[in-house]
């Protein structure tokens, strides 16, 4: 199949950032996480828990009160003497329930006057602490408020009387976070300890009528703060600051036990945030508020598999380039010559030249920018680096001529009448002739940039595209879905090719489906045109589509090398998919030549090594 | 004994004297008691040979029955309606009995219950055609008369009369001349003592006997649902002895009396006792439980009606209670048959396949036993509850009787099991448990059947020499150096035969250690579980914390800090306990002079165990900034080119 030297990178230095707050919307089954740098990110949990939008706004978190049409300052209620933490509105609206420091308030949403305060016991393990924080509040219909506190209580109040009904202790820390399933019967709270705990309403004796809460099930999926939880009907969500997305389906709620029954955990971001100039064999990679570009190191040496090679070069690292204010990047992408380095933040677009002497680099922005390039959501170079490609949130797809330190603007493919969706996913064919184009759900669109037009549009399918790349010479377009399918559909002929329906009629390898981390980067081997290269964040693959198709009983993943006694039977089991999980996490993966591939990793201990201490807990007596 | 046909004793009164009143045992004492001229007491025993020469009282009153029932002395029926303890009575024979029914009104029948251990009489009189029903409760004295309306027949007259109770009510069967069986329920606790209160009865059976027999009908109460009818069905036939099921109204079986009978008709033990022409005829008979198919002929029978057959049908209901008006020994035989009868149902329908509603089942199940458990002391299905224990689907809150009833019945192997299989006991019935499983002796132990699964033989001697190094070793993990309580060290150390004897020993026997051992590994809360341990009594608490003490030291045999065996308790568990019960407890133990030395062993091993625990956790953090250092030597490997083959 091949040997391959590759340049194995560890040194992107990405952190995730903390989970603070996510959201459940049952209409839409998707949801809502904004991270403590200001993004916010929706997944949609019907397409494989695909990660479809991220938005970076100015990094702040502002509370509104929100009408239908404006937003709009109504009522001033009853002074509070402390910060209100935390706000639940009765399901009819009438009032509201407001977590404080050391008490709960109750208001009435008409008149703007508190009906109740309700004072929480500061006591802690029979110590008393300084301050009791409310960190949550829930408001049930029937009148219960469920409180949960920084003495680790979930406590449950009548907000009628203003009494406390019921008091659970369940951890030695804070109990940051609380949500409610929609039909009242379930919630679910986090603790500073990682602990995620079930409650539920369940008849006192079986037959009663009579009711009570309960804590059934404890989860202990995160190492530190659960700052926020969420509640779908089917799932428990957790995040906090351990930067991990937790999914957690109910086992008493999922029909059909198969793969959607397993627990997930979201780590890295399902898109990408490195792009690399082959030509110089650099590395741009992207962070929060700034992007690093290093220079891949180099050896003479060669070797037989699994070998290190000594280095004739380390890796450089160039060029440290900070944003300018507090705005994230969205996107970013550098020159496959490596002479150019673009990214854009929620309100600027900017372009760099670099010119390179010897071992000096220097760098040269391009001014006056036009005022349509100011927020692309996707940057893209033509392969001989004479164009340049964004997709603005705005849904236009702008054509940029660079020559020399300057540009042009060619032109802008305006979206299509009666769609607002804007494109997030870019992919240009090495000839440069052809642009395809995907949004979240609509089908890729296909346009030909030599005549400016649109060429074709590949049919919509259900599930969101998570990667896709336009094939050299063949000009075929390979398309992977969150619902691990690949397509390739050919753009000259504007139909599938006959491989891709083979495949469709065979279908995937069950394994193969049942990944949950999407495919997030496609390339193709210059000098053998059968070879697709794709990969996620835990394998890397070649598909050989000149070999048989795996079925369900033949082994998808054989990381052992051939023996002799056994070359018979490997050569009859042969099949198109060739696997690599030795790179993991791997965020991204490329061909730099026909024998070099570079793997970026992201070990999950450094990421560790880089958040805060989590709550130290005893192992060894009490 | 009715079998070999001849009386086993045989007295007689003198002549002139007539027996004016049944003779009865008097279970109490085992002496019979009979009354000749109305009011002459006699009571002798097997041993007398000559009625005349036994204790005789002469009473102030006629006396109409004496009444016995095993479980209680009997009592005294006089004509005139008062009654009177036997023993009361014989205290002075002469006293006054006063009258309690008007004149000209006659006693026709009576009958006496235990319901819920009370005594409860009941006499029936009659006056000009006019019935009425007395109920005296005997433990409070409260006597509460009824008239009894005969409805739209008045001109009939009551034959014979025959009762039965269950918890609320005295069932009443009167035979009435019409042929008819009718059915008066009479409130066992009244609702207003002091009114007269009037009773209707209803039609029961029709038609059972011929309206215009002669002489001789008479009935008996078999169960709830069975009674038996003396009498001629049709005019012109013969007399017959025929069972009915009145639940179903259906006959279940007759038998032709040729010779005619005395309308005296008994049934006692499983058998009908009843005079036919000049003798005494026996004739077993054994009620089924009441079913559908029973009563439709379904049920498959033997032609002899002695034979029982199990019923197909499970009937929970019908066998409550019904036992009341039997002998104490067939009730248990019933009760016996009964709890084999129910093992078998649960055990068929524990091997069908688990049901949607199997746990709602099994729950109503136990609690439908357990209902009948404290209702009947004397039903316990034990192997059929072990059963259900065993579907792991039950829970202390699902059927809280059940270890209530384990407790009174003192049933550690209940107990074990429950403490293994509940996840949610509270405190204070592990504690109750626990007092039990400590103050149980041995030998009723050797006779139950615990699990012993979590106890290991610790009487194994090849561990003897292995202990005495390895705690060496155990030292090693903080400096005895330091050890303050030197002088009990030395203490010990004078007499280390002493210790290694005491140590090696198990200070209970192994059934004992296996129960002690799955109160260690139920679930507690200091906080509900400390009260109740201080009402344990001292000796008691010695013994566990010996046993404890003995775990801990088998404990620290090795170095991984477990016992041997399957699911043995933990060292936290053995060290909690420890403290739990040191804590209920201190003032007491300290004050022992025997539990001196254990006290001393167990601050030894506290220490020992403060100490264990602090260098742990410097070993924790020694491993952490290892591990850092691991970790930045890794970081070291940012960057390699290697070579990869993809096959």
């Amino acid at each position: 199949m091949g040997e391959f030297k590759v340049h194995r990178v560890r040194f992107f230095n990405y952190v995730p950032s903390g989970i603070r707050c996510v959201a459940y919307n049952n209409q839409s089954n998707r949801l809502a996480v904004s991270r403590t740098d200001g993004t916010v990110e929706v997944y949609n949990l019907s397409a494989n828990y695909f990660q479809e939008k991220v938005g970076c706004e100015d990094g702040s978190v502002k509370l509104f009160q929100i009408t239908p049409d404006k937003i709009q300052f109504e009522r001033n209620f009853d002074r509070q003497k402390s910060r209100i933490l935390s706000l639940s509105w009765h399901p009819s609206g009438t009032h509201i329930a407001a977590g404080s420091i050391d008490y709960i308030s109750v208001f009435d949403v008409k008149s703007g006057s508190a009906i109740h305060k309700m004072i929480v016991d500061r006591q802690h393990m029979g110590v008393s602490k300084r301050k009791c924080i409310v960190w949550g509040v829930a408001f049930l219909s029937d009148g219960t408020v469920i409180s949960v506190d920084s003495a680790g209580k979930v406590q449950f109040w009548d907000s009628a009387t203003g009494t406390l009904v019921k008091s659970h202790l369940i951890a030695n820390a804070d109990v940051q976070s609380i949500a409610v399933a929609e039909q009242e019967d379930s919630f679910v709270v986090g603790t500073a300890e990682g602990t995620v705990f079930h409650f539920q309403l369940v008849p006192v004796t079986s037959n009663s009528s009579e009711k009570q809460w309960v804590r059934t099930k404890p989860f202990q999926h995160h190492t530190h703060d659960v700052r926020t939880v969420a509640h779908s009907p089917t799932a428990l969500i957790s995040g906090g600051t351990d930067t991990h997305l937790v999914i957690r389906p109910l086992m008493e709620k999922v029909e059909v036990k198969n793969y959607d029954a397993a627990l997930r955990k979201i780590t890295f971001p399902h898109r990408r945030l490195i792009s690399c100039s082959k030509k110089r064999q650099l590395l741009l990679f992207q962070f929060a508020h700034h992007l690093e570009l290093w220079r891949l190191g180099s050896t003479v040496a060669t070797g037989k598999n699994g070998d290190t090679l000594p280095l004739s070069k380390n890796a450089d690292h160039l060029l440290h380039l900070k944003t300018k204010g507090p705005e994230n990047i969205i996107c970013s992408c550098i020159s496959p010559c490596g002479s150019w380095i673009a990214y854009s933040t929620v309100s600027r677009f900017f372009l760099y030249r670099l010119n390179y002497e010897h071992d000096n680099i220097s760098l040269k922005r391009v001014s006056k920018m036009p005022p349509f390039l100011r927020c692309a959501l996707q940057i893209l170079f033509s392969e001989d680096s004479t164009k340049l490609f964004v997709a603005s949130n705005q849904g236009a797809l702008h054509i940029v001529q660079l020559s020399g330190g300057s540009f042009k603007h060619l032109h802008a493919f305006q979206p299509q009448s009666g769609t607002v969706e804007a494109m997030c996913l870019l992919a240009v064919s090495s000839d440069g002739n052809w642009l395809a184009a995907s949004g979240t759900s609509a089908g890729v669109h296909v346009y030909n940039v030599k005549q400016l037009k649109l060429h074709c549009t590949v049919p919509a399918y259900n599930f969101p595209v998570t990667a896709m790349a336009i094939a050299p010479n063949t000009n075929n377009l390979v398309i992977a879905h969150s619902d691990q399918q690949v397509f390739e559909y050919s753009i000259p002929d504007k139909q599938y090719t006959d491989w891709s329906r083979t495949v469709q009629k065979q279908g995937f390898h069950h394994l193969w489906l049942q990944r949950d981390t999407p495919i997030t980067h496609i390339s193709f081997h210059p000098k053998r045109p059968m070879h697709i290269l794709l990969h996620d964040a835990y394998m890397f693959c070649i598909i050989d589509k000149s070999l048989p198709l795996p079925n369900d009983k033949t082994l998808l993943y054989n990381p052992f090398p051939p023996t002799n006694e056994s070359d018979v039977v490997r050569r009859r089991t042969a099949h198109a998919f060739k696997i690599s999980k030795i790179y993991k996490p791997l965020l991204f993966m490329d061909l730099l030549d026909e024998r070099t591939l570079v793997a970026v990793e992201r070990p999950l201990d450094d990421i560790i090594a880089q958040l805060p201490p989590p709550i130290k807990k005893k192992k060894f007596g009490t | 004994m009715v079998s070999d046909q001849k009386p086993l004793g045989s007295w007689s009164v003198k002549q002139g004297q007539i027996i004016t009143c049944p003779a009865v045992c008097n279970f109490q004492t085992r002496e019979y008691i009979v009354v000749h001229d109305n009011k002459v007491l006699r009571i002798w025993n097997n041993e007398d040979v000559n009625l005349d020469k036994v204790f005789k009282a002469t009473l102030s009153a006629e006396v109409y029955r004496i009444l016995s029932v095993q479980g209680t002395e009997p009592l005294v029926l006089f004509k005139e309606g008062a009654v009177r303890g036997l023993e009361a009575l014989l205290a002075d024979p002469q006293q006054k009995i006063e009258t309690v029914i008007s004149d000209e009104e006659v006693i026709k029948w009576t009958k006496f219950f235990i319901v819920f251990r009370h005594p409860v009489l009941i006499f029936i009189t009659e006056k000009h055609g006019n019935y009425f029903a007395y109920v005296q409760m005997f433990n409070s004295r409260i006597l509460t008369k009824y008239t009894l309306l005969l409805g739209q027949d008045e001109n009939s007259v009551i034959e014979s009369f025959t009762a039965s109770v269950d918890r609320k009510f005295i069932s009443l069967m009167s035979l009435s001349s019409d042929g008819c069986i009718y059915e008066t329920l009479i409130p066992i606790r009244p609702t207003d003592p002091e009114k007269n209160q009037t009773l209707v009865r209803s039609l029961l059976l029709k038609a059972v006997v011929s309206g215009n027999t002669r002489n001789g009908v008479a009935l008996t109460a078999l169960d709830q649902d069975h009674i038996a009818v003396l009498g001629s069905p049709q005019a012109a036939s013969k007399e017959c002895l025929s069972v009915w099921n009145i639940k179903f109204q259906t006959l279940q079986t007759s038998k032709e009396l040729p010779q005619g009978t005395s309308g005296q008709l008994w049934y006692y033990g499983e058998n009908l006792f009843m005079l036919h022409g000049k003798s005494l005829t026996v004739i077993p008979y054994k009620c089924e439980v009441s079913s559908l198919a029973g009563a439709l002929g379904k049920l498959k029978h033997g032609q002899d009606p002695g034979t029982h057959v199990m019923p197909r049908f499970v009937n929970w209901e019908t066998p409550q209670g019904c036992g009341l008006g039997f002998q104490n020994s067939e009730q248990s035989r019933r009760i016996e048959d009964s709890e084999k009868h129910i093992e078998v149902e649960v055990r068929k329908f524990l091997a069908l396949k688990q049901t949607p509603d199997f746990h709602t089942v099994i729950g109503d199940t136990v609690t439908g036993l357990l209902e009948r458990c404290k209702a009947e002391p004397s039903f316990y299905p034990r192997n059929c509850l072990v059963q259900l224990i065993q579907t792991h689907v039950l829970s202390y809150s699902l059927c809280p009787d059940l270890m209530e009833i384990a407790l009174i019945k003192k049933d550690v192997q209940l107990l074990q099991l429950c403490l293994q299989q509940f996840p949610d006991i509270p405190e204070s019935v592990t504690c109750a448990c626990l007092k039990i499983f400590l103050s149980i002796g041995d030998d009723s132990l050797q006779e139950t059947d615990v699990s012993m699964e979590s106890v290991f033989d610790y009487s194994n001697s090849v561990h003897d020499e292995k202990m005495e190094e390895q705690t060496e070793i155990l030292q090693n993990g903080f400096s005895p150096e330091e050890d303050k309580c030197s002088n009990c060290d030395q203490e010990l150390n004078k007499k280390p035969q002493d210790e290694t004897k005491e140590s090696t020993s198990c200070p209970v026997v192994p059934k004992r250690a296996a129960l002690l051992n799955a109160i260690l590994h139920s679930a507690y809360s200091e906080t509900f579980l400390l009260p109740h341990l201080k009402d344990i009594p001292a000796q008691h608490i010695t013994l566990f914390l010996k046993y404890l003490y003995f775990l801990y030291l088998k404990c620290s045999e090795n170095a991984t800090m477990t016992l041997p065996g399957i699911n043995p308790p933990t060292l936290n568990q053995i060290m909690d306990w420890i403290c739990l019960l040191l804590d209920a407890n201190f003032t007491v133990v300290v004050m022992m002079p025997e539990a001196k030395r254990l006290l001393i062993n167990l601050y030894k091993l506290v220490k020992s165990q403060i100490s264990v625990y602090s260098e742990l956790n410097k070993i924790e953090v020694s491993f952490r900034e290892l591990q850092k250092l691991n970790q930045e030597k890794n970081n070291r490997g940012l960057y390699s080119i290697e070579v990869l083959e993809l096959f």
